[in-house]
C-alpha cells in the first residue's frame, strides 16, 4: 500500500516536472550552453589531434574551454544548481499556497510519501537529464573528433555523470528545504538564488580575504605561512559544493591529476609524470563523493523531520 | 439519542499553542448518520479541532476517536473512512477535474471501476460537462462542488466539511447545502460541518455545537440551544397592548413581582427571569385588553448570533 501510494505520487510529480514550462526553459538553457561548449571544445581538439598523438582525447571534450566559451564541466558546475533549484523551490509551499496539501494529507497515505515522492521525482528528472546529455555528447563527440572513447574513458564519463547527478540533487534538496521553511514561493526562489550566488561566486572572493586575515602571508613569506594561508583558503572554498564538485570532476576527467590541494617542490622530487588508472582517480575523489551525498542527506533529513512535525494549516 | 452509535468522539481534547489555548477540554460525541454543525466565530478553534480529528495535528491533551480508532495512533486507518473538505480547497490547476479525482482515487488504492465512480460523482455534483476542463478555469462554486466529489472518491463513512459555504453565491450555497443533506439522508453518512455562518448552516443541522474561544458553550438540537446558552439571562417580552394604562402595569406586576418594565411610545418591554407568556395572555384576556403584538426574545438563535458572532467579528475589525 505504501509503495503504491509513493508510486502514484511519484508519477504525478514526474509528469508535473516534465510538462512544466519552467523545467523546459532551464533545460534549454543548459542544453544550448552545454552543446556550444562541446562544439567549441571539439573544434579546438580536432586540430590539435592531428599534430600530436595524445591520449584521453575524448575526455578533453568535457574539460577544454573553447576560444571564448567555458568548458562543459564549468557550465554544469555553474548552471546545474539552477536546474536543481528550479525543480524544488516551490515543491511544498506551492502546494500549501494552492491549498492542495491539506487535501493530499487527508488521504490515507503516510505523510512521508509526499516528501519522498517529490524528492525521488526530482532526482529522477535530474538523472534522466544528465544521462541523456551524456549520451548525446558521446555521440556528437565521436562524429566530431572521429575517435571512439576507450573503456577507461567511458568509466570516467559515467563517474562524471554520477557526480553531476549527486551535485544537482544536493541543490534540489537545498531548494526543497527552503520550500518548507519559507511560506512564499517567491521568497524561497530568491533565497535559493542567493545561496547559489554566494556559494558559486562570492565565497571564492571571500575565502582569500578571510585566509589573509587569519594567516597573513604577505609579510613573512615562509613556506609554512604561505601553505597555511592557501590551505585555509581552499578549505573555505570547499564549503561550497561547487568547489567540491569541480575538484572531483576535474580529477575524474583528467587522469593527469594526481593530487588535490598543494604540494611543495620537494614532495614532487622523484615523481614520474604519468596518468592514474580509473580506480585511483576514484579513490582520490571518494571524499568528495561522500561529502556531496552526505550534504544531500543532511538537507533532506532536515526537511523530512520538519515536514513530519509541521502542522498542516491550509 | 443514546441508542445511536457514536461515530466521532473526543474526550478532554485540548490544543495549546505558545500563548493561547485554541481548543480547551472538548468533549464531543457525534452519532451515526447525523449532520452536526460546529458553529462558532472565526478563530474559535474549529479548524484546529478538525485537524485533530484527522490526525493532522497532535492534541496537547485528551484524545479523539473516529469509529473507535484513535486519530493519532491509527491516523491512516482513520483517513480511509473520513473524507475531508478543507476550507479554501485547492486542486492542481493544470489538471482537469477528472484527473484530479483520478489522482485522489489512486491514492486511495482504487483501480477497478475508478472511471465509473468518477463519472457518477461528477454527475452528482453537476460537473459532467466540465469534467475534462482544467480546474484553473473553474469558478469558486464549481471548485467547491468538485471538492465534495473529491471527498466522496474514497466512499467515506464520515465527512468533515470546513466552511463549505464560504465565498459562494446564494445559489451556490443552496446547491451545497442540498448536496450535504443528500449525503447524510440518502447515503447515511455522518457529516460534520464547521462554519461561522450560523444562519446558513443551522437549517440543515440535526444538532449543533456552539464553539467560542476554544470552548463548547452548548450542544443540542438548534431550537433548544438558546435556552441552554442563556439560562441565566433575562427574557425580554416585547408586547403592544391597547389601551395602555396604569392598571395594565400593575396587572403585569401581579403575575410576577420580579419583572422590570419599560415602555416606549408603542411597546412595552418586560424583563423577567421566567416565561410569563401564558399567565400574561390570560390576565390580559380576563381584563378586556386587546393584545396586538407579542414577542419573546433573549434566548433564541438570533441572540446567540448577536452575542457571540457579531460581537467577536466587530472586535476583530
Amino acid at each position: 500500500m505504501k509503495s503504491k501510494c509513493l508510486w502514484v505520487l511519484y508519477k504525478k510529480e514526474m509528469a508535473d516536472h516534465l510538462k512544466s514550462r519552467r523545467f523546459f526553459i532551464i533545460l534549454m538553457l543548459v542544453v544550448i550552453t552545454g552543446f556550444s561548449a562541446i562544439y567549441a571544445a571539439a573544434y579546438g581538439i580536432s586540430s590539435a589531434v592531428e599534430q600530436e598523438n595524445n591520449s584521453f582525447v575524448f575526455l578533453r571534450l568535457f574539460t577544454t574551454s573553447g576560444s571564448s566559451i567555458p568548458s562543459f564541466v564549468a557550465f554544469i558546475s555553474f548552471l546545474g544548481p539552477l536546474v536543481g533549484l528550479s525543480l524544488g523551490f516551490d515543491s511544498i509551499n506551492g502546494e500549501v499556497n494552492r491549498g492542495s496539501l491539506s487535501r493530499l494529507l487527508a488521504q490515507p497515505i503516510p505523510r512521508d510519501t509526499v516528501i519522498n515522492g517529490k524528492f525521488l521525482a526530482g532526482v529522477s528528472v535530474i538523472t534522466l537529464m544528465m544521462l541523456s546529455m551524456g549520451l548525446a555528447i558521446g555521440g556528437l563527440g565521436i562524429i566530431m573528433i572521429g575517435i571512439p572513447p576507450t573503456s577507461d574513458e567511458i568509466l570516467r564519463i559515467l563517474a562524471f555523470l554520477i557526480f553531476s547527478i549527486f551535485y544537482i540533487s544536493l541543490w534540489l534538496a537545498i531548494s526543497q528545504l527552503f520550500s518548507l521553511l519559507l511560506r512564499q514561493t517567491a521568497t524561497s526562489a530568491l533565497a535559493c538564488i542567493a545561496v547559489w550566488l554566494f556559494l558559486s561566486v562570492f565565497i571564492g572572493l571571500l575565502s582569500g580575504v578571510i585566509a589573509d586575515v587569519l594567516y597573513p602571508a604577505d609579510k613573512v613569506e615562509t613556506v609554512e605561512a604561505i601553505l597555511r594561508n592557501s590551505k585555509t583558503e581552499l578549505m573555505i572554498n570547499r564549503i561550497s559544493p561547487s568547489t567540491v564538485y569541480n575538484e572531483a570532476v576535474i580529477t575524474m576527467l583528467n587522469p593527469g591529476v594526481r593530487t588535490l590541494g598543494f604540494i611543495t617542490q620537494d614532495q614532487l622530487v622523484g615523481a614520474i609524470p604519468g596518468t592514474l588508472p580509473f580506480f585511483q582517480s576514484l579513490l582520490l575523489t571518494w571524499p568528495h563523493l561522500v561529502s556531496l551525498i552526505a550534504a544531500t542527506m543532511i538537507c533532506f533529513a532536515v526537511s523530512y523531520v520538519y515536514f513530519m512535525k509541521q502542522e498542516v494549516r491550509m | 439519542m443514546d441508542d445511536k452509535r457514536v461515530v466521532i468522539k473526543t474526550q478532554g481534547l485540548t490544543k495549546k499553542y505558545k500563548d493561547l489555548i485554541a481548543v480547551n477540554n472538548l468533549d464531543l460525541e457525534i452519532y451515526e448518520g447525523e449532520i452536526f454543525g460546529l458553529l462558532g466565530p472565526n478563530g474559535a478553534g474549529k479548524t484546529t479541532t478538525i485537524l485533530m480529528l484527522l490526525g493532522l495535528t497532535e492534541p496537547t491533551g485528551g484524545f479523539a476517536q473516529i469509529n473507535g480508532l484513535d486519530t493519532i495512533k491509527e491516523t491512516i486507518r482513520v483517513k480511509e473512512t473520513v473524507g475531508y473538505l478543507p476550507d479554501h480547497v485547492g486542486f492542481y490547476d493544470d489538471m482537469t477535474g477528472r484527473e484530479n479525482l483520478r489522482f485522489i482515487g489512486r491514492l486511495n488504492g482504487l483501480e477497478k471501476n475508478i472511471e465509473d465512480r468518477i463519472d457518477n460523482l461528477l454527475e452528482r455534483v453537476k460537473l459532467t460537462n466540465v469534467g475534462d476542463k482544467k480546474v484553473g478555469t473553474y469558478s469558486r462554486g464549481m471548485k467547491q462542488r468538485l471538492g465534495i466529489a473529491d471527498t466522496l472518491m474514497k466512499d467515506p463513512k464520515v465527512i468533515i466539511l470546513d466552511e463549505p459555504t464560504l465565498g459562494l453565491d446564494p445559489e451556490g450555497i443552496n446547491d451545497m447545502l442540498g448536496l450535504i443533506v443528500e449525503l447524510a439522508r440518502k447515503d447515511k453518512r455522518t457529516v460534520l460541518i464547521s462554519s461561522h455562518l450560523l444562519h446558513q448552516v443551522q437549517k440543515i443541522c440535526d444538532r449543533v455545537g456552539i464553539f467560542v474561544g476554544g470552548e463548547l458553550l452548548a450542544i443540542g438540537p438548534i431550537d433548544t440551544l438558546g435556552e441552554k446558552v442563556f439560562k441565566d439571562h433575562d427574557l425580554t417580552l416585547e408586547l403592544s397592548v391597547s389601551p395602555v394604562d396604569d392598571k395594565l402595569i400593575s396587572l403585569i406586576r401581579s403575575i410576577n413581582d420580579d419583572v422590570k418594565i419599560r415602555t416606549d411610545e408603542s411597546k412595552i418591554f418586560v424583563d423577567s427571569k421566567e416565561d410569563i407568556r401564558k399567565e400574561l395572555t390570560k390576565v390580559l384576556c380576563d381584563n378586556d385588553y386587546k393584545l396586538l403584538f407579542l414577542k419573546q426574545s433573549g434566548r433564541d438563535l438570533d441572540d446567540i448570533y448577536s452575542q457571540y458572532f457579531c460581537a467577536k467579528e466587530g472586535v476583530k475589525k
